[in-house]
């Protein structure tokens, strides 16, 4: 796939980091406002907005790609290891929130919710990034 | 408001009506686009941002990859003839008056129990679910989350999350199967 006229690639270069900032900024506040999907979809945006503007050539991409499936096992790993560590701390109940709740509005506060937003949001991201890169992947090694 | 909400949802219809009758496969999903995006501003009428977040960067996301697929095929649907040919004889008027048939008698099945059950329900606008009252009362004490939107989602309903998270999981599997299938010979 080639990359788009040096209009779009230098808006894109401006953009890109805002982009992926909001999404991480989404994530993070997942307690306060819309939550990990939402910002996981911002985040996987912003790398399907640079592959297209730049080409696939900029991720030296491999016939197996396989960093981004990687990363998506480990995001539902990290939320079913959350969700299994309730059993073994505190009410012994699965899914309970076993952390402190904290100030109701804090960055800091609603115990496990903000770790569970972080695995959703590396999930959502790396899944979409994948399928994305998976259709990428097929136009030019199979359809070549 | 809700003039408002049934003009965006007019034009939502006549998208999709549009995108059924569509000679080019890009302009029905463009037409598709609409749907999607008036299904974001219906969001945004009702006051949920936070589905409305999820609706514009999903549906943006779906919408450059189909259009990806789209540019890369020939732009055309398919035409199959709904003719059944045995023995040189041709089945259409026999297939019609079937199809008709079992139209008139469903919708008539499914009319008789549409008004069985709108007496018994309750009117519009006062809802039955005692469920939600309780969440909207006391989730913010419980799960200390200041969207009560996550905390219903992460905390009284964490095995849905589980649900969708793996649904998502077994969807890229599935893609990665299919595709790399023949990327590997």
């Amino acid at each position: 796939m080639n990359g788009m006229t040096p209009i779009v690639k230098k808006v894109t270069q401006l953009i890109v980091g805002l982009i992926f900032l909001y999404g991480i900024y989404i994530i993070t506040h997942g307690h306060l406002t819309p939550g990990g999907f939402a910002g996981g979809a911002v985040v996987a945006g912003s790398f399907v907005l640079l592959v297209l503007a730049y080409g696939s050539n900029i991720l030296k991409l491999k016939k197996r790609e396989e960093g981004s499936s990687v990363v998506e096992s480990l995001g539902i790993l990290l939320f079913t290891v959350l969700a299994f560590a309730a059993i073994f701390i505190g009410t012994k109940v699965f899914f309970a929130n076993y952390l402190p709740k904290g100030v109701i509005g804090e960055l800091i506060s609603a115990g496990v919710i903000p770790l569970y937003n972080i695995a959703v949001g590396i999930e959502v991201a790396a899944a979409l990034f994948t399928i994305f890169l998976a259709l990428v992947i097929y136009k030019e090694e199979v359809l070549k | 408001m809700e003039i408002v909400l049934s003009i965006v949802i007019v034009f939502m219809i006549l998208g999709a009506i549009y995108a059924l009758y569509a000679k080019d496969l890009l302009s029905a999903l463009i037409s598709c686009g609409i749907v999607g995006y008036g299904l974001v501003i219906c969001f945004l009428l009702l006051q949920a941002p936070d589905l409305a977040i999820v609706q514009i960067v999903v549906e943006t996301i779906t919408l450059v990859i189909m259009v990806a697929v789209v540019l890369n095929s020939t732009r055309e649907e398919l035409k199959e003839k709904a003719v059944v040919n045995i023995d040189g004889v041709s089945y259409v008027h026999q297939r019609y008056i079937v199809n008709v048939i079992l139209v008139v008698v469903f919708a008539l099945f499914l009319l008789y129990f549409f008004k069985e059950s709108i007496f018994t329900l309750d009117h519009f606008g006062e809802h039955v679910t005692r469920m939600s009252t309780a969440y909207i009362e006391k989730a913010a004490e419980q799960t200390g989350s200041a969207n009560l939107v996550t905390g219903i989602l992460f905390d009284f309903r964490g095995y849905d999350t589980l649900g969708e998270a793996t649904i998502l999981f077994t969807a890229v599997i599935g893609i990665l199967t299919i595709l790399r299938a023949k990327g590997k010979k």
